[in-house]
């Protein structure tokens, strides 16, 4: 690179610029990841129900769905090439360290999930007519086992940085490597049952709320649409039981986050001195500072003395909860509290919105409150925002280790890249993935689009009472 | 701590794993080659085709198979990781730009056909179109020049024995794309896109023969690798290989000029893979036997391959005989 070049570009050394990169690149591989992840078991009932019953309904749920699902899928794998490449390119000594932990289920990963992913996905698109109704109805539950693998897979790559077991420090060309010596340990690490729990609940989570926006946008637009009241309908049990089970979930979670992880437990809340730790339910910025430096006194907070230290401990209220001020390098606080707050805030959202809609289901007027279908509509994408604010919570409050008290990011990094170097790879990451979103939006945009004009040229004229419909197939 | 050093031994039932390993890498290098190699040929094809339904078959051609095709590149990136992680993060941070751009010209290769067939307007079409075709250009490009590279040990971004290699692998591209389409389609555009494999074939032999020779020139290092009677013998075949495949496709042998086709870009990955042992890194000196994992991750990945890979070949299997035959344009789901 040349001098005026790096000059320009010094504020972006190579660790943060490697770093903005792998959060940019993944944060936008994980929305589509997931949706993959959460999708898939709508495409195996939907296919079925279709398939075996015959009902109209379920062929074009199907097709709406298969098609999102396939650009999505698509999305997934140009943004998920890179970051097999990016542990070679940007973290080299992270790849090196604990190639021998993680190398092997990244390569599980592609042999087992990816190819099932993507074969069978070609059966599920463009084989219809080709394939025999069964072997139909397999290649959606291939895909979708497919889809959970690779989030099998790269969660025990993950759970194993967060709690790493299963190895010994060896001495191997010249560097300290992680040795493999346990498997079955290093596989299954403590944090792996949380965090796939966790992690794939989430993804229902995220693409229930999706479905059910969408769902309640052509509602809203026309209350004829039966096949939309069935997927309505079929969102609202699956969030009725997934929602709630999250936050029961994640508050062991966090037990066990305290457990495993103290220094990022401590920084979830903002906990600077050792001892008792107060649990606050609310806290609102009592001024500027707290945006960047949430310390108690900064915040205007609606506590429960003690709590904390209970729920940490599972009933000590006198607890002694390790604050940040034990440790020599901190987390960036600030993004960790807030992000748990926003993740924790929208959970607790997505229960009063399940429940919102659990009512209107018993009433059986899921489909005739205005208000109920706005708040769906505009609640569709922020099960996705919660998932990315978990994630922040995860990976930035594990900071400063990149592998938990093995190895720091700042010593993971490449040691011959260059600031000009990651600020062009940065700038055409963040270009290129604001193009595929802006894509994909697009896309889905004209699904939606083409979905509704059908619905209004078939649905014309009738002006049917909803209560008789759950049992009539549409007309066409 | 202990310095662990080599730790070729104990292997599952004694065989010589990091060899085998290493052999593996470059198969998976290969598939990705030929099967996603057909798929930037066609997209090469794409600018010799300005009518809208002969566009139509070139992307219906390959609309099935190009996701499972490029899941050999990951598995490549993951095989390499799992066997040879040093190398993965030697190689891969030292050819840092050209590993992006390789992964930006596949990104522009997915996402372009998609939303090319998104509308039906004529300017939208033009420029997705030439995305894709830039996409496909590109791609198997800086693909030559990282295989150069690595075969070389260069440091450089671009150099000429790199380009060069590059272009040989996009001209082989085009000649695995000529020889899927004959394959899937049975009008006009199977015989008019023989002019093109002639003229692809042409290209590459004058190529490769260009790579070996700048190879000999600038790599004194591998002058006698280069000599082998096995490096010798591939080449020898590589060569008889295009004879066929120019005679098959002379006489309208679709399959037999499509096996010639993927002999040839087999022979090709274990010609570099020949030159290049036993080192793996040249610029960090590392043999195979010195980069390899240690037994025990090496034996689990070793028996997770066995296992998977019969798995992966039923898959494609399936995949290829459920599109089988001629492309329908019009089918869709």
């Amino acid at each position: 690179m040349g001098v005026a070049l790096s000059s320009v570009v010094a504020f972006l050394p190579p660790e943060l610029g490697s770093r903005l990169q792998f959060g940019w690149t993944i944060s936008v591989h994980i929305l589509f990841a997931s949706l993959s992840i959460g999708l898939a078991p709508f495409i195996v009932y939907f296919t079925w129900k279709d398939v075996h019953q015959g009902d109209e309904r379920y062929a074009r749920l199907r097709e709406f769905w298969v098609s999102i699902f396939a650009i999505g899928f698509v999305m997934g794998t140009v943004t998920g090439i890179p970051m097999s490449f990016q542990f070679g390119t940007n973290f080299p000594v992270f790849s090196e360290v604990a190639g021998e932990l993680i190398g092997g289920p990244l390569a599980f990963e592609a042999k087992m999930a990816f190819f099932l992913e993507a074969v069978f996905l070609g059966v599920l698109l463009f084989g219809r007519e080709r394939v025999s109704d069964r072997t139909y109805v397999l290649s959606s539950v291939l895909v979708g086992i497919g889809a959970w693998l690779s989030g099998f897979w790269i969660l025990v790559v993950n759970a194993w940085m967060q709690t790493p077991q299963g190895f010994e420090l060896v001495e191997r060309n010249g560097r300290t490597i992680a040795q493999l010596t346990d498997p079955v340990a290093a596989f299954l690490t403590p944090r792996f049952p949380w965090m796939f729990t966790h992690m794939m609940n989430a993804a229902v989570i995220a693409v229930a709320l999706g479905v059910a926006g969408i769902s309640a946008y052509f509602l809203w637009t026309n209350r004829d649409a039966v096949e939309w009241a069935t997927a309505l309908r079929l969102a609202i049990v699956i969030l009725l039981i997934s929602a709630p089970f999250q936050a029961i979930h994640g508050d062991a979670y966090a037990r066990h986050v305290e457990n495993t992880q103290p220094q990022k437990f401590a920084a979830m809340e903002a906990h600077y001195d050792t001892g008792q730790a107060d649990l606050h339910l609310i806290a609102i910025p009592a001024n500027p500072d707290a945006l960047l430096d949430p310390r108690a006194e900064n915040l205007w907070t609606i506590s429960l003395p003690g709590v904390g230290s209970y729920l940490a401990s599972g009933g000590d209220a006198d607890a002694e909860i390790l604050g940040l001020n034990e440790y020599e390098e901190s987390p960036p606080v600030a993004l960790v509290f807030w992000a748990f707050r926003f993740m924790v805030g929208l959970g607790f959202l997505f229960i009063g919105l399940a429940l919102w809609g659990g009512t209107l289901l018993w009433r059986g007027s899921l489909t005739e409150s205005d208000r109920f279908l706005e708040a769906m509509m505009l609640a569709s994408p922020l099960g996705f925002v919660a998932m990315l604010t978990g994630w922040y919570v995860t990976e930035i409050g594990r900071q400063p280790w990149v592998i938990q008290g093995i190895l720091q990011t700042d010593e993971a990094v490449s040691t011959s890249l260059t600031s000009g170097e990651v600020t062009i790879t940065l700038v055409g990451f963040v270009v290129l993935y604001l193009a595929l979103i802006g894509a994909f939006v697009y896309v889905l945009a004209s699904l939606v689009e083409s979905e509704q004009s059908r619905l209004t040229d078939h649905e014309s004229g009738h002006d049917s009472v909803w209560e008789s419909l759950p049992v009539v197939g549409s007309d066409d | 701590m202990t310095d662990v050093g080599t730790l070729a031994s104990d292997t599952l039932f004694g065989l010589p794993l990091a060899d085998i390993w290493f052999g593996l890498v470059f198969f998976i290098l290969g598939m990705f080659l030929f099967l996603d190699g057909f798929d930037f040929g066609i997209g090469i094809l794409f600018a010799t085709r300005d009518e809208k339904h002969e566009r139509e078959q070139l992307l219906a051609a390959i609309t099935p198979f190009w996701d499972g095709n490029e899941v050999w590149l990951v598995v490549f990136g993951g095989a390499l990781f799992a066997a040879f992680p040093a190398v993965y993060a030697n190689l891969f941070s030292r050819h840092y730009l050209l590993m992006f751009a390789i992964l930006g010209a596949l990104i522009l290769r997915g996402l372009a056909p998609e939303m090319y067939e998104q509308r039906e307007d004529k300017p939208w079409q033009k420029w997705w179109g030439r995305a894709f075709i830039v996409g496909s250009f590109t791609a198997p490009f800086f693909l030559g020049i990282f295989i150069a590279n690595w075969l070389l040990g260069t440091m450089a971004l671009i150099t000429l024995p790199g380009v060069i290699t590059g272009l040989m692998v996009v001209a082989l591209t085009v000649v695995d794309g000529v020889a899927f389409l004959r394959l899937k389609t049975r009008n006009e555009l199977r015989d008019d896109v023989r002019a093109d494999g002639f003229r692809a074939l042409i290209l590459y032999l004058i190529l490769v023969v260009l790579t070996l020779g700048v190879v000999y020139i600038t790599a004194p290092e591998l002058q006698s690798a280069l000599l082998s009677p096995l490096v010798v013998g591939l080449v020898v075949v590589n060569l008889v290989l295009t004879g066929i495949y120019a005679v098959a496709t002379s006489f309208n042998r679709y399959y037999a000029a499509f096996v010639a086709n993927a002999g040839l870009v087999f022979t090709l990955v274990s010609i570099i893979g020949s030159l290049m042992y036993p080192y793996i890194d040249r610029v960090e000196g590392l043999t195979v036997d010195e980069a390899i994992v240690s037994t025990l991750p090496l034996n689990i990945m070793s028996i997770g391959a066995a296992l998977l890979l019969p798995l992966i070949f039923l898959y494609f299997g399936v995949l290829y005989s459920v599109f089988s035959g001629p492309i329908k344009v019009d089918e869709s789901y």
